[in-house]
């Protein structure tokens, strides 16, 4: 491919939560960045920047990724699902979002979207995970607010109604 | 918190990315999964005139068995490699190792050749090279050499890779039967280990590579040692690695760590094969 | 949202959040998530890499030629446009948001630039060259108060801002006569909340009217209003300080956004333009906020069965470079709480407030409550241990008896309610403490080391404005005039179609105020919280506000919800009478439910809320005679026990008090110094519980805080002042696999003083919790000292003895082992060696010859001969992907040709400085050649000491060794093998190939 000079603004296309979206961006612009302030997909938070708290995890092609620890350049054509893509309809939340609401599993709620991101990709590969698994999975996101133990609940309880209502899906 | 200005390259052949890196040598930089890299990117502490993304060369993406011995190309995530059904069989320390080194996001990004060519002394992928006697696969735009994992850590994130060249592959014998064990002591979970034993274990001598300790992952073959012998061996080993203090952890305390989890990652790696 | 109406009304109901769905969905409404407008600018700010230096000069020149930077400022600018901060002292010490002549801490802002966006800023910054000639730095806040320890302020003698002497009751004469003395010294570590949102703002200025717009995600107190709006020289009204929807957590930090807010606004001044400023994580972690470190010793007056009769109380509190408002605070909110929950009569105090070169202190969560309680409640644990008791028993002892409330303590708290003997049984019952016990006893006789831990905690709520005055002399306060209370705000506003809002002065941090004023308003008008929407923006050129708002001192749910309950209560008042004469029915005799005003006899006669309620609007000459318009209420509210403080230095320092006990059962790891916390249980008494979820939240928010206080957190700082935990791989806070799920219990004894019952509960386990984790592994490993926070590395060395010598014939590969537990020592030391093929004095020449310099000093560029043992020289210095360019010095003395010289250097560059110095020594080998050996000590500091700490030593080894290699190389290679193989062999192999790979 021609190489992108440092200077200029080059095209970035892709496709987030299902939709084409397309905008410029220098070659060092973060993804976290373009998805925010260029796409004007702001559910999408930064919190270190070095990749450690996980509040701008999302998924490219998917696989979770830290969306500060990516350029927008790199991005070119994939598929990208955000918090902003999860709810079935936007007056509804989806059935992992709602378990968050019942347990009080987000207080500011900053640091959120990465962890239901990371949560929906885990809960789809993982349908009956235990508490140690999520943990696990919970451990490469930050959380000031809640001890985690709130989240912990709201994504077993959400695994659980996930695998029953795929249960009952297999069975009809 | 920004990068500083960079040209960008999506190579579209190995023979593009090469191509850059012999024209613009220590300004170029390879960019992998990108997980300990841009962060320093993020941080200025890197400064390359243009990066090149490799990701998108499907020569690189192979993850394969040939004969005695798993290559893994350098496109090939973290995560795939955990995933890969023959890795328990095949590569039964990595498989111990891997979920210890950064967490699912991470793994999902980060490339198995990347973590080699970062060389952090405390990483878990470099460590496991040494432990098994791996390779490291070079390419530049004229040549291709394979450089065994001891030769190839030099120091502190510091590798016998010159500016032209670039992992193209990392290769791991397989399994020969040796008991494995892998025990790792960190700060959090998935923290960059303060202290990192990987242990095989045959019918005739036990091999115990550490890292986090010394500048570069170290490994030490010993006789089938117990009981007292084994402890003064570890201990030597423990003080020959010149431990440091920094702020997770005092020298003293890593040399007790070598002595202690490493004793008990011998033990552990000679049940699994009992 | 639970629409059911309820008999028993709406609070205390774990209702769902109003907050959720947008936060949930991507939808919320952070700083960083609101639009600019058009031609905004960036800011980016240059932060000081010495810890203690002058400022000799700052050039911007190309910083400011750079396309897309609109402004470069530097102190001088800032000082010329500003008045300086509030001192929370009265003291000769001005206090500047950006550094003026002197740095005194790493990260002190020098220089800021404005631009088209963040990245070119940030371009900008690398451009500006600063030079500067360090000081001496003290960290330390025992040593920053000894002779010739280095002053950061002349008007803070012996960096010493405040010393003062307290006395109440008769303390000498309880010590006379007490059976015992006990007594411990206890450090309290540097830490911070850390919210996962930085600070961030935008400013205006207009200057046709002189003021200031800003948008910051500030949380108050608002007293802080009147600092900045003096700092930038305008009246109050001329600084529109608003905050967003939504903010990202606080836990207190977002108070120490203001210095930027002035810095902003001066940018915005300046540059004719919006600014906006986002903080990255580098930059907060190392000059946002932090809590104060204390130096504590604590001496309790104790009878032979474990009764405390006096306490002697001696802190120094460490509140870094600079005295900002509202500091010392930390110090002074514990004032009158320094009995703790225990009924002690007499008590002395000496607090002192010192400067130090590290970041300057602020809120944080627990504020002043983590530093008393780690030394009283590990001073209970020690009584215990001392005299033979269960340290149970002495708690029980001491505890203020329930028939005794409202208490008054000596130093002044008026303790307004609880019965602390009754929660502390419940929570030994509900909690399992005999099963706990029992498994401590199995895991001993099994050789474990197995501890139970308690604290008892009173958790002061709503802050009495007027504590921070007790720092001064009642002659200072006369003169400063009267302080006091904590006025909350709340109005309640009915729109022409009957629906209600309300709007309070509480700038919610994320702990779901909205929600919560919901339930409290539906109540008050027989409505349903979805029908009640409430707005917590701020902005202080329309909102009712007082100095005493904000969200702080946990005194949302005492003072600004009962605000709420009061606004609400006065309109439902003059709705009642409006009812009452169309009902025909006393006022008395009105009843608001299910949206409808009836007659308590006949419900039937009922009208809708809504039409009640809109009659203002509608008709206000229907409304019954003299009766106010219902259209809009704001309560004041202030709670009169919150009084000033006496001639006798008594003060209430806050209105409520919480209790806590806790205990905990944890296991240490023999080998690895591994703490595991096998059961936590944190049982509470709050008052009236307004909402469960939300409580049990902050209890588990705190608790995890306090956790990582204990076992993981700290801001450490090398001697010199180098900020060593620069990132979130090195300042670790717990994830959710270090933080256990907490048993908690609730009593609850609504409080006398507060509208609703209620007192704070936010802050409690973070001054619980470090006390009664350390009471745990001192009983695990029955020791004394503890040190928080229990890194394993720490708590190994107090287990494990001796360390085993290395064995005679060890070659450690590059260097002698070093003393071991020097946490944040960043002075490296090694040593190496090589064989070259030349005679030394061969080699003696290249040494002093500046092109030999020139080819071996690693990355030089034109070396300058400035005397014939002086150069200059740029270098480019790097390890793996980090390079950086630096200015260097290099200087060659005690010249001993050709056996010996001590090279010495220094460099400096956007990455930080370093430098050090080598003693070569040079060998004939027998064989024509030359032993060259070298040791070698080194210092780094600046941006990459925090933030690569963990690597800088094999770093530095890498770029000696590149030297050494160099040289070797220079003087016609090495010679066969090193007497010390491994390192320096590998070293030798790297010059030529500068190592490169990429990332991972």
């Amino acid at each position: 491919m021609p190489r992108l000079s440092a200077e200029g603004r080059h095209a970035v296309a892709f496709t987030l939560n299902g939709r084409a979206v397309d905008g410029v961006a220098e070659p060092r612009m973060l993804l976290s960045d373009f998805l925010r302030h260029v796409i004007g997909a702001t559910g999408t938070h930064v919190g270190c920047e070095h990749g450690v708290c996980g509040a701008c995890t999302v998924e490219v092609d998917g696989m979770l990724t830290r969306a500060c620890l990516t350029l927008a350049v790199q991005v070119e054509g994939s598929a990208i699902r955000t918090v902003e893509g999860l709810a079935p309809a936007p007056d509804r939340l989806s059935v992992l979002q709602a378990a968050f609401r019942r347990h009080h599993a987000l207080q500011c709620g900053f640091c959120t979207a990465g962890i239901l991101m990371s949560l929906d990709a885990f809960l789809k590969a993982t349908p009956r995970p235990d508490e140690a698994a999520v943990r696990d999975l919970l451990s490469g996101h930050l959380c000031r607010c809640t001890g985690y133990t709130p989240i912990v609940r709201a994504a077993l309880e959400a695994a659980a109604e996930l695998s029953a209502t795929q249960e009952e899906t297999a069975h009809a | 918190m920004k990068p500083a200005p960079f040209d960008f390259v999506r190579a579209a052949s190995l023979d593009e990315a090469l191509g850059v890196l012999k024209a613009e040598g220590s300004d170029a930089r390879v960019i992998a999964g990108g997980q300990s890299f841009m962060a320093m990117l993020n941080m200025r502490l890197a400064r390359p005139k243009v990066l090149v993304d490799i990701m998108r060369l499907p020569e690189l993406a192979t993850l394969a068995q040939a004969r005695d011995e798993v290559v893994v190309g350098a496109g090939v995530r973290q995560a795939q490699l955990l995933a890969w059904p023959d890795l328990p069989r095949a590569l039964p320390l990595i498989a111990k190792a891997l979920p210890y080194t950064g967490h699912v996001q991470t793994r999902s990004r980060g490339t198995v050749c990347g973590s080699i060519a970062h060389a952090d002394p405390s990483a878990e992928l470099p460590l496991c090279l040494v432990a098994l006697n791996g390779h490291v696969h070079l390419a530049t735009a004229k040549a291709r050499r394979k450089v065994a994992a001891a030769d190839f850590f030099t120091g502190m994130m510091a590798t016998a890779k010159a500016d032209d060249e670039m992992i193209e592959a990392v290769s791991f014998p397989v399994a020969g039967g040796a008991g494995t064990a892998f025990r790792e002591i960190a700060r959090r979970h998935g923290d960059f280990a303060i202290v990192a034993c990987g242990a095989l274990v045959s019918g005739t001598a036990i091999r115990l590579a550490i890292g986090g300790v010394a500048d570069m992952p170290a490994a030490r073959d010993f006789p089938l040692l117990e009981g007292s012998a084994l402890d003064d061996a570890l201990n030597a080993f423990a003080y020959e690695l010149d431990a440091r203090d920094d702020v997770h952890a005092s020298a003293r305390y890593r040399r007790e760590l070598v002595r202690r989890i490493g004793r008990a990652t011998i033990e552990e790696a000679l049940k699994c094969r009992a | 949202m639970l629409d059911v109406p309820q008999q028993d009304g709406w609070i205390g109901r774990a209702v769902e959040r109003v907050e959720d769905a947008a936060l949930l969905t991507g939808r919320g409404r952070f700083m960083d998530d609101l639009g600019t407008r058009p031609g905004t600018l960036h800011m980016a700010i240059l932060r000081s890499p010495h810890a203690h230096a002058d400022i000799l000069g700052v050039d911007c020149a190309t910083a400011g030629a750079l396309p897309g930077v609109e402004a470069v400022l530097t102190g001088a600018d800032i000082a010329r446009l500003t008045t300086s901060l509030v001192v929370g002292v009265k003291a000769p010490v001005s206090c500047w948001p950006m550094a003026v002549e002197r740095v005194r801490y790493v990260g002190e802002p020098v220089a800021l630039v404005v631009a088209r966006d963040r990245y070119v800023a940030e371009d900008a910054l690398d451009l500006i060259e600063v030079r500067y000639a360090t000081r001496a730095a003290v960290v330390d806040p025992l040593a920053a108060m000894d002779d010739g320890a280095p002053l950061l302020h002349d008007g803070f003698p012996r960096n010493t801002a405040s010393d003062r002497s307290f006395r109440y009751g008769d303390p000498e004469g309880a010590f006379a006569a007490a059976a015992r003395r006990v007594s411990i010294a206890v450090h309290y570590p540097r830490n911070s909340c850390t919210p996962i949102e930085t600070y961030g703002l935008v400013a205006e200025y207009d200057p046709g009217e002189d003021a200031y717009d800003v948008l910051a995600n500030f949380q108050g107190p608002f007293s802080i209003h009147a600092v900045i709006s003096r700092a930038l020289k305008v009246p109050g009204n001329r600084l529109r300080l608003r905050t967003p929807p939504d903010s990202g957590g606080s836990f207190g930090v977002k108070q120490g956004i203001f210095p930027y807010i002035v810095l902003a606004a001066v940018a915005a001044r300046v540059a004719g333009r919006p600014v906006k400023w986002i903080e990255d994580r580098l930059e907060h972690l190392m000059a946002s906020v932090s809590a104060t470190n204390r130096a504590t010793t604590l001496t309790a007056a104790v009878s032979a069965d474990g009764r405390v009769s006096a306490l002697d109380w001696d802190q120094v509190e460490d509140c870094g470079a600079h005295l900002r408002a509202p500091e010392p605070a930390t110090l002074y909110r514990m004032h009158g709480n320094l009995t703790g929950a225990y009924d002690i009569a007499h008590v002395s105090v000496r607090n002192r407030v010192v400067v130090t070169n590290k970041c300057p202190t602020g809120l944080n969560r627990g504020f002043g409550g983590p530093q008393v309680y780690f030394a009283l409640e590990r001073l209970m644990q020690r009584i215990a241990v001392e005299l033979g008791l269960d340290p149970l028993e002495v708690i029980r002892r001491n505890l203020v008896p329930a028939a005794s409330f409202p208490y008054r303590t000596a130093p002044g708290a008026l303790l307004d309610s609880g019965d602390y003997a009754g929660t502390l049984e419940a929570g030994i019952a509900e909690g399992g403490l005999a099963a706990l016990l029992a498994r401590r006893d199995a895991a001993r006789a099994e050789g474990r080391l197995y501890g139970i831990g308690y604290a008892a905690a009173v958790e002061p709520s709503v802050s009495n404005m007027g504590y921070i005055a007790t720092v001064l002399t009642p002659a200072e306060r006369r003169k400063a005039g009267p302080k006091n209370g904590a006025q909350a705000t709340a109005t309640v506003s009915i729109d022409p179609v009957g629906s209600v809002s309300v709007h309070v002065a509480s700038v919610p941090q994320g702990q779901g105020h909205r929600t919560v004023l919901s339930q409290v308003v539906a109540d008050a008008f027989g409505l349903t919280p979805g029908e009640i929407r409430v707005n917590t923006e701020m902005d202080t050129a329309k909102d009712a506000w007082s100095i005493a708002s904000g969200n702080y001192s946990s005194r949302f749910a005492a003072a600004v919800a009962g605000a709420a309950q009061i606004a609400a209560g006065r309109l439902a008042g003059r709705l009642a009478r409006i009812a009452a004469s169309q009902l025909n029915v006393p006022p008395d005799e009105v009843v608001f439910a299910g949206g409808k005003l009836s007659a308590r006899s006949n419900p039937a006669n009922a009208l809708a809320f809504s039409r009640v309620a809109a009659l203002s609007h509608w008709s206000p000459a229907q409304l019954p005679d003299g009766l106010a318009p219902t259209i809009r209420e704001t309560a004041f509210w202030t709670p009169p026990e919150l009084t000033a403080a006496d001639e006798e230095d008594h003060i209430n320092s806050s209105l409520c008090h919480g209790f806590i006990f806790d205990y905990c059962g944890i296991e240490v790891d023999r080998d690895t110094g591994e703490i595991r916390i096998d059961r936590y249980v944190t049982a509470h008494d709050c008052g009236t519980i307004l909402h469960p979820g939300m409580v049990d939240g902050q209890i588990r928010g705190g608790f995890a805080h306090a956790l990582g206080a204990a076992l993981l957190e700290e801001y450490a700082y090398g001697p010199d002042g180098s900020f060593l935990t620069g990132t979130f791989a090195d300042y670790l806070l717990p994830t959710a696999t270090e933080v256990p799920d907490p048993v908690i219990i609730h009593t609850q004894t609504p409080s006398p003083f507060t509208p609703l019952g209620a007192k704070g509960v936010g802050e409690g386990n973070c001054m619980s919790t470090p006390a009664c984790l350390a009471n745990a592994v001192a009983d695990a490993l029955g020791v004394a000292d503890i040190r928080l926070p229990l890194v394993p590395s720490g708590v190994a060395a107090l287990i494990q003895g001796e360390e085993r010598a290395a064995p005679p014939d060890a070659k450690p590969r590059g260097g002698a082992p070093k003393a071991a537990g020097a946490k944040g020592e960043k002075l490296m030391r090694g040593e190496g060696a090589a064989q070259v093929r030349a005679a030394p004095e061969a080699i003696w020449a290249m040494l002093l010859d500046p092109k030999t310099l020139e080819a071996i000093i690693p990355g030089a560029h034109g070396v300058e001969k400035i005397s014939d043992t002086h150069f200059r020289a740029d270098v480019t210095l790097g390890i793996g992907p980090v390079k950086g360019r630096y200015r260097a010095e290099v200087t060659l003395s005690d010249l001993d040709p050709p056996r010996a010289v001590t090279l010495g250097g220094k460099v400096e560059g956007n990455l930080g400085f370093g430098g050090g110095q080598g003693r070569i020594t040079l060998t004939p080998d027998g064989r024509g050649g030359t032993e060259v050996a070298y040791v070698y000590e080194a210092f780094v500091g600046g941006k990459v000491a925090s933030i690569g700490g963990r690597l800088l030593d094999g770093a530095a080894k890498v770029i000696i060794g590149q030297f050494f290699a160099a040289l070797a190389r220079r003087a016609g290679g090495a010679a066969g093998t090193t007497p010390r193989p491994g390192l320096l062999a590998r070293l030798l192999s790297l010059f030529s190939r500068t190592p490169k790979e990429g990332g991972r």
